[in-house]
Formats: structure tokens, sequence, C-alpha cells
């Protein structure tokens, strides 16, 4: 990596080069801030430490010198409102892409896993209820909702592929946990009865960790999982391979024959 | 307002077991917060040994921990994820509400705010008895809590719905024991509040008042009006867990396999709503008693007055005011509407104005002193540069954007325990070395005070330092095995150093412990104002007698005149004849 | 113990009297305390769909408009009662005192009659939303209100002693402040719970 980047993981998302530029520009304004301070401090230490014959000083001067420091700091940090929050927060938690642009799955977070659900390629989400939840169908797909046939599920591994944004809708079955990718340097919670949403853009392929970030129970420590950052054609061919694993696994009375493309 | 009282020569019971007499309340106080805190301390301990080892018996005493503490929690020395869980949750309740509230408030406050203010005692002393043993009684039930099968409350200090809801039942004892404590600290506020406004003695005017009594007053004010609804809060948590409400319970929750039975509808965020409106303004009860302190001591120690009290006092209101309105930068990223972000970034940044106009104050005072490097004021020194870090290290969390990577990392750790350790505890500390002469008519001894101020202070520093390092690389809290996670992996190295420093903390309050029992019977013996101090904790004998005061003291000045000019003591007492 | 001391009023800076300062302050933590589980109700109110909101014939509204009467009846008691030692009346005080804590009573008894009902009909704590709301809101309220008669008990008792004059009575009115509360927060509770109705 060039440079000093404050211990910070690989920047590995559209929106995160532009917070670890915050991040280093806040921490070298709090060293200089508090190098400023030290140094003054350890100078009051020195220079007024009590010796024979030198008495305090009564009379204080620079009173309005003193809000100065107040001052520098409160406009400081309405510049850092006004240049980089407000546009910040709106780009990357209000506007999500569209969704036509993007690559978009469903997140069922649970204790103590991540289940991921895509569309296939009808494009459309098949429902999902509470009271379908079992072992075998941790999200309550219903089966008997077309638009599920061709639901892919995964667990703890999200595929998606470079060059477009991954839009995420998140909702949790049991208690509140959190999404987070320290590379794609986002998070956000993931709650039961409401829906949130998350979006990144990743920079290149690879894989980048997921951790939960709300203790969510006694397996909070171990709820991880991976996005895996494919090429186009390698995230096609994994969908394919989905795809005809669920249909290799759907039962005989309501096989609808797939398409399978011929593999050229 | 003088010392005579109707009755005679007390029993033992009624003097110094249910006294109402608020310097023994005080020192009641002071030693079961100082317990309580030590209680806190050696759950890190545990904790920090199974961040560094992960899964490896703790050493030397692990079988004995085994086998106190049962299979449920550390079988064959190991500890179990829920413990880890337990220990979080009960360390951060237990320091907060067990702790330093009632250190900086119960203790301190309690002892000293009636003796500054010229008063014979607070304002209802029966009051005041109730709230010490009312807090005793909340601090056992909070503790029993371990005991019930599940263990104690492991869903984090903060609690949040749903998974405090489905915990085991040591969270109903929690939410009980929490309504408990929020009593005795609601009966102590209204007690200080009072006794300020009506008890000043003649001539103690609002600008004559130390800075220490204000911090109090302030933060009175804030456990008055913010405690409640967490009471609140807690009371619908209980209501959730034990009669089959859904206040915070959506529909359709799916617990394991099952659809858990309730008719929801609740939300869980209303319950962080409740919660943060008063863990909010409890930070700044954590810290203004700490604050008032170091003033008190720098002031005594620097031989001149404070640098812009009125600056100081204003400051100190307005975090009062604007502590009730930044509450939700604790959920920028919890679901709530974007559109609040704003709001609460702006009123957090605020915020920060007047923290940093009251740690200015304090630096300068220290410019044109004399400065006398005393035990009490190596601490408050301290507290100045570690509390800069504290505060400094809010900024990145308190800005959104970058409290995306931030949020639930270590670096949020490492802020809020460099605010609350090496600062207010610290400054806490000194305050202890600076009243003990006032408590019991000694001194403790310097050279303890300074082995356990430099033991202390390092091993803070060790230990929360390297928690931004973690922080950055994205290291998530609340983990009891932080390795179980490849990206944390870079960091774990630091997690032996930091182990080493809380070994080194726990080390360094021996001294302290010794000294504080062993110069009651030794230590030198002092007179009413050793420390050449001008307030009126200094115009009575140490200790004061029931009543403090022989006759009401009449204040004629300001409550910081040293080294003033033509005048051949440069100190001149609030109390003294023009 | 020093209950020697207990009804002299000292001097103070504010001029209040202590114990009347105390009340107000306690009174402050209430309304946040009350404040907290109103905003609580208003939020879910008006943001969740499973908050169904009964009927109004389901929910009693002529009972609880009496029992609203009762409350705003016991206040102005409570005034009287406290206009009568100031004026050293100690019997007038205690009628009325005592009309203070007999319309407590009727109060809870209407509660309980309510609850009861209610519970026949299906709104229980856990049943849904509102029940869950309107238990834990009048129950809290119910508590305050014994707490109110109890302290009403107290203060009867010492007025019947001979403890309050017309210059040291300061408990009488602290009582009575608290008193009012109570009745405001009814007030309160009372169109939120039972008046909108969907």
């Amino acid at each position: 990596m060039n440079g000093f980047n404050w211990g910070l993981p690989r920047a590995a998302s559209s929106y995160a080069h532009e917070i670890d530029f915050l991040i280093g520009l806040l921490h070298w304004v709090m060293v200089l801030i508090f190098v400023l301070w030290g140094i003054f401090f350890v100078y009051c230490l020195v220079r007024y430490r009590a010796r024979d014959g030198h008495r305090g000083t009564y009379h204080q001067t620079g009173e309005n010198a003193s809000l100065i420091p107040d001052a520098l700091v409160l406009a400081f940090e309405i510049w850092l409102i006004v240049a980089f929050h407000i546009p910040m927060w709106r780009a990357i938690k209000q506007e999500t892409p569209n969704e036509k642009d993007s690559t978009v799955v469903q997140l069922v977070a649970q204790q103590f896993a991540w289940n991921f659900q895509y569309a296939g390629p009808d494009g459309k989400f098949g429902r999902r209820a509470a009271s379908l939840v079992s072992a075998s169908n941790s999200i309550g797909l219903d089966d008997s909702d077309p638009d599920a046939k061709d639901d892919i599920t995964t667990i703890n591994n999200l595929h998606v592929p470079l060059g477009k944004p991954v839009i995420l809708h998140m909702t949790s079955k049991d208690v509140i946990h959190d999404f987070a990718v320290a590379e794609f340097r986002n998070k956000h919670d993931v709650v039961p009865g409401m829906s949130t949403t998350l979006w990144f853009d990743p920079l290149f392929v690879g894989k980048f960790e997921i951790g939960c970030s709300q203790l969510c129970g006694l397996g909070h420590t171990r709820m991880r999982g991976d996005v895996i950052v494919d090429t186009p054609e390698d995230y096609a061919a994994w969908m394919k391979e989905q795809a005809a694993d669920k249909a290799g696994s759907a039962d005989a009375s309501d096989v609808q024959p797939v398409a399978v493309e011929k593999k050229s | 307002m003088t010392s005579e009282h109707g009755h005679g020569e007390q029993k033992f019971i009624w003097k110094y077991v249910f006294s109402v007499d608020h310097k023994t309340i005080g020192i009641q106080y002071l030693v079961t917060s100082f317990t309580f805190l030590f209680v806190g301390l050696c759950m890190m301990l545990l904790m920090r040994w199974q961040l560094a080892q992960p899964d490896q018996p703790f050493p030397v005493i692990g079988d004995l921990l085994a086998k106190i503490l049962g299979d449920d929690k550390m079988p064959t020395g190991v500890m179990l994820p829920e413990f880890y869980n337990q220990l979080g949750a009960m360390h951060g309740t237990i320091m907060i509400f067990l702790g330093v509230v009632p250190l900086g408030v119960g203790a301190f406050g309690n002892f000293v705010l009636p003796l500054q203010i010229g008063a014979p005692d607070m304002a209802f002393p029966r009051l005041n008895m109730m709230s010490y043993w009312i807090y005793l009684v909340g601090g056992f039930v909070m503790l029993s809590s371990f005991l019930f099968p599940g263990g104690a409350a492991q869903s984090g200090w903060t609690s949040y719905a749903p998974l405090s809801v489905i915990a085991p039942p040591g969270q109903t004892v929690w939410c009980v024991a929490m309504v408990i404590i929020i009593t005795s600290s609601l009966f102590g506020a209204i007690n200080f509040i009072v006794t300020t406004l009506n008890m000043r003695a003649p001539g103690m005017t609002w600008s004559r008042l130390p800075v220490f009594v204000w911090a109090q007053l302030v933060t009175a004010v804030l456990l008055l009006l913010a405690f409640p609804v967490l009471e609140a809060g807690a009371l619908l948590q209980l209501l959730d867990r034990v009669a089959g409400t859904s206040f915070y319970i959506p529909k359709d929750l799916v617990v394991g396999a099952t659809v858990f039975p309730r008719a929801g509808g609740g939300n869980p965020i209303l319950w962080q709503h409740l919660f943060w409106f008063l863990a909010h303004p409890e930070v700044y009860v954590l810290l203004l008693p700490a604050m008032g302190i170091v003033a008190e001591i720098i002031a005594t120690n620097t031989r001149k007055p404070l640098f812009g009290y009125r600056e100081m006092v204003g400051s100190m209101c307005l975090i009062g005011v604007l502590s009730f309105v930044v509450w939700a930068h604790h959920m920028f990223l919890s679901g709530m509407r974007t559109s609040l972000a704003n709001l609460f970034v702006t009123t957090t940044l605020t915020i920060s104005v007047p923290s940093v106009a009251i740690l200015t104050c304090l630096l300068l005072s220290l410019r044109g002193g004399s400065i006398r490097f005393n035990t009490p004021m190596l601490f408050a020194l301290a507290f100045l540069p570690m509390f800069g870090i504290g505060g400094l290290t809010g900024l990145p969390l308190g800005f959104a954007p970058t409290d995306l990577h931030l949020h639930d990392t270590y670096y949020v750790i490492g802020h809020f325990h460099y605010v609350v350790a090496p600062g207010s505890l610290i400054a806490l500390m000194g305050g202890l070395y600076y009243w003990y002469p006032k408590m019991f008519g000694r001194q403790m001894n310097r050279t303890l005070g300074k082995i356990h101020f430099w033991l202390t202070i390092i091993g803070m520093n060790g230990v929360f330092f390297p928690m931004f390092i973690q922080g950055m690389a994205g290291m998530q809290r609340r983990l009891a095995d932080p390795t179980a996670q490849t990206h944390n992996l870079p960091v774990q190295w630091w997690s032996i150093p930091m182990g080493i420093s809380a070994a080194i903390i726990f080390i360094g309050q021996f001294p302290f412990i010794f000294n504080f029992f062993m110069s009651l019977r030794n230590g030198e013996k002092v007179g009413e104002n050793p420390w050449e101090a001008t307030t009126l904790e200094w115009a009575c004998p140490s200790p004061p007698p029931h009543g403090n005061f022989v006759k009401t003291p009449e204040v004629h000045r300001g409550p910081y005149e040293y080294s003033v000019p033509g005048r051949k003591e440069d100190y001149w007492p609030q109390d003294e004849a023009a | 113990m020093s209950t020697a001391v207990a009804h002299v009023e000292t001097e103070t800076n504010t001029g209040i009297p202590n114990g009347k300062l105390g009340i107000w302050m306690f009174l402050a933590s209430e309304v946040m305390l009350f404040g907290g589980l109103i905003s609580a109700y208003i939020i879910l109110r008006s943001g969740s769909p499973e908050m169904i909101i009964p009927p109004r014939e389901m929910m009693g509204v002529p009972l609880a408009t009496f029992n609203t009467f009762v409350l705003i009846f016991s206040s102005v008691m409570m005034v009287l009662a406290l206009a009568a030692i100031q004026e050293g009346d100690v019997p007038r005080f205690g009628r009325y005192l005592g009309l203070v804590i007999a319309c407590g009573f009727t109060f809870l008894f209407v509660k309980a009659y309510e609850y009861h009902h209610k519970w026949e009909e299906g709104i229980t704590i856990s049943s849904n939303l509102f029940g869950s709301f309107y238990y834990t809101l009048t129950g809290l309220h119910c508590l305050h209100v014994i707490g109110g008669i109890i302290l009403m008990v107290y203060i009867l008792r010492c007025g019947l002693r001979g403890e309050y004059t017309p210059t040291s009575h300061g408990r009488v009115e602290y009582a009575g402040l608290y008193w009012h509360f109570v009745d405001l927060v009814w007030v309160i509770l009372f169109p939120i719970l039972y008046l909108l109705n969907t």
C-alpha cells in the first residue's frame, strides 16, 4: 500500500477510498491537536512548576483568545458536515443505485448464519413466511409461490459479479445482527420485523469477510461469511451451477423442465 | 443551620450503619463503589485472558475457577462464549452503574458538596441514607444474576432487544436490579438539587460556587430527567420477558426453528431510543463530577484562580442541555431514518465544543501557576491528555461517514474507555487522594500513591491504546474469540501486551488498597487545611463533626482566590473575614 | 433520629421550602417516566400495523369517564383539605382528606372492575400491543394511586394527631402536589387510551 494508511484493511469498494481519506484527515487533525496541546501542557508543567520565590499569577489574560480553539473546532466540524457528511451519507445510505443495473440479493440473518436469497432467472424473489421455516428451509421460502421456483439460496457465501453494484435488502429472523464487510467500509444493522438496505460496488475480484457487528448471542463470535466477487463469467457459471443443483433436488412432482444451457 | 441537634450519643447502628450524616454515607458509597470497581476489574482480567489466548484454560487458578463457577461457565477452566458475554455485559453494567457513578456522585458528591456550600448536611438526610442502602441492595441483586440458570445478563450492558428479551433469566434480574439502582439515583439527584439550590451558606452566591458543585448540580439534573426514561424502557423489557408483551418484539420472530409465540407488532429500535436517551446523558454523569474534581485539584495546586470560571460553568450547563439531543449518534446504523442522522451528527459535533472549552480552560489554568506535584495533582494532570485522547477519538465516531467503518469495533471501546478509565476514574482516584485527609484526618502515603499512579496510568494506556489499532482493522466488539474471523488475525497479537497491561493495572491497585487502610492508622495527621486551599470544605475540622461547621460560615469571596496581590498568604479562604 | 426538626421549616436560599422543591423535582422525574411510556405508546400506535385499537364500545368509556371525574373531584377535595388546615380547622381537614382517600379507593375499585371486564373481552396484557400498553400505562398509574392513598392515610393520621398547624403544614401541600400530579397523568391517559378510536 502506498504510504501510511492508519492500519486500515485494503479498500475494496467504490466509496472506501473516500471514507479512508476522511479517516486519515480526521486522524491527522486529531494528532495535530493533541501534539499542540501536549507541547503546551508539558511547557506549562516545566515553566510553571513550584519553586522558591515563585507565586501564581492572580490576574488572567487572554480570556477571549481562549475561545479561539473552540471556534476553530466548531468551524472545522461545520465544514466536515457540509463538505463530507451530507453528500456522503446521502450517497452511501440514502441513494441506492438503480436496481435494474445492480445485483439485488435478499439477506435473512439468523443466529448464527447469513442466508442469501437470489431471485434467479425470473428476476423475482419468492415469498418467504415465518411459518415455513424449518431446518432444511431456513428462510422459510414458500415453494408454492411460482416466483420461488428458481430462487437460489446460499448460506454464508455471497457471490456477486464484478462490474455492477450489489444491493442487499436485509432482515433478520430473530435478533438484531449487523452485516459488515470491513474491506468495503460499510455495515448496517439487520433488524427483525423490518427491511434495511446496504449497497456496495466492489473494485476487484476476491474474497471479503463478512463479520456480524451487533452482539447476537453466544455464537456472535463465529458468525462470519464471505462476499465472493467473481468475474461476470465466473459468476454466470456459478449461477448456472446453483440453478442446476436446485432443479436436481426438486421433487419429481413439481419439476418444470428448466432449459439448461449447454456449456460450450 | 448549626451543628446542634436534638439527639445524644447514638448507637453504633444509627451512627455508622444507617447513618443519615452525608459524610458517613459518602464513605459508605466510597468503599462500596471501589469494591464494585474491583469486581469489574477482575471480570475484565478473565476476559482479557480469553482474548489473548482464546479457549485456553485460565492460568494458575483455572481449575479453581472451573470448580467455583461450574460447567455452564468455565468447564475445565476454559471460558464458554456465553460466559464471555455475561462478563462483558456485567463488566459494563457494574463499572458504570455500581462503580463510577456511585463513586463520583454518591461518594464525592455526598461528602464534599454540603461542605463546599457551607451546609450542615443534605436537604433530606434520611432520603440520603435510603439512597445508599437501595444502591447496595441493587448491587447485590445485580450480582446475584450470575447464580441464575443460564447465567447473568449477557446481551451487552446495552441490552438490545430482541436478544435481551429471549435471553436467559439473568436478564430479568438485570431489569429488576436496574429499576432498584435507578430509584437510588433518583432519590440522590433530588437531594443534590434541593441542597444546592436551598442550603448555600450566606454569601455563597452562584458565582462563588466551586466548579465541583456546579458539576454535581448539572449531573443531578441529568440523572433526574434521563434515568426515568430508561426505567420506562426497562419496565417494558421486563414485561416482554415475563408478561408476554411485544413492545420490542416484531411479528413472526423465529428463534431457532420455532416461531416465537407473541402477538408481535413491537419495534426493537424503540428500546434503543429509550435506552440511549438515558445512556447518552449518562456518559456526562460519568464525566462531569470527575471534571469538577480535576478543577478543584488544579486550582489548589497551581496556587492561582482557575482560568475561565464562567466559561467552564457555562460549558457544563450547555453540555447538560445538549446531552439530551445527541443520543441517536449511537444508532446511525440501526435502521432509523437516515434523515435523523443529519440532525444527530450536527448536535453531536456541537456538543464537542463545550467539552473542548472545558479542557482548554483546565489546560490554561496551568499557565502562570506555581504547580505542586503532589499525588492528587499527578492524577488531575494525567486526566487532561487522557481525556484529550478520549475526546478526540470521539470525532471519527460522531461523524457518521467514518463511523460506517468504526461502529461496533474496538475503536469504540478504546474511545469510551479512554474517557471513563484514564479519564474519569483517574480523576476520581485523584479526588480520593485529595479529600482523604478531610475524610479521615490523615494523609495517604506519597510513595505508594506514586506507585499506584504510574502503574495505573501505564497499564491503562497499554490496554486501551491498541484498541484503536484493532478497531481500524475492523475488529468487532464483544467477540468471545476474535480469531474465529480472519480479518482480526493481523491485530490479534496486540491482545497479549494488552493482557499484560491489564495485569499491571490489577497489580497497581494493591498499593492503593494497602495505602487506604494503612493510612487510616498510620498516616500523617493533618489539621483543617493541609493543602492550603480556599474552598469551604477546608474550613472545618478533619474529619468534620456532625453538622460540619461549628458556626455557619459566611462567604466573602470567590472560590479560587489564590496568590492575591498584596496578601502575605498565597490563598484567601472563602469564609475568612474581609 | 432527629424527628424533632421534621416540621420546622428552615430558611432556604430560594425561599421555597426544601420539601416543596423536593416534590417538584420528584414530579419532574415522574413526568419523564410517564413521558417515556407515553412516547413509546405514541410511536408504536402511529407506526405499527399490529396496534389494533379496540372499538369504543369495548373500552367502556362511560365508566372510565366516571372514574376520571372521581379523580378530578378528589383533587378538588385535596385543595379544600389544604385550605382547611391552612385555617387550622382539623376536623374539616380530616373530612376532606377522608374524601380524597375514598375517591382513591373508588378509582381503584372501578379499575379492578374494568380490568376484569376487559380480560373477559379478550383484551389482556399480551393479547396485542394495545392491551400491553393499556395495562402497563394504567397499571403503573394505579400503583401511583395506591402510593398516593398510603401517603394520604399517613398525612391524615399526622393531621388528626395535631402535627399540622396553620404555620406548619408543608407536608400536606407536598402530598397534595403529588396527588394532583397523579390526577393529571390520568387526565392525559384517559383520552389517549379511551377516546382516540379509529
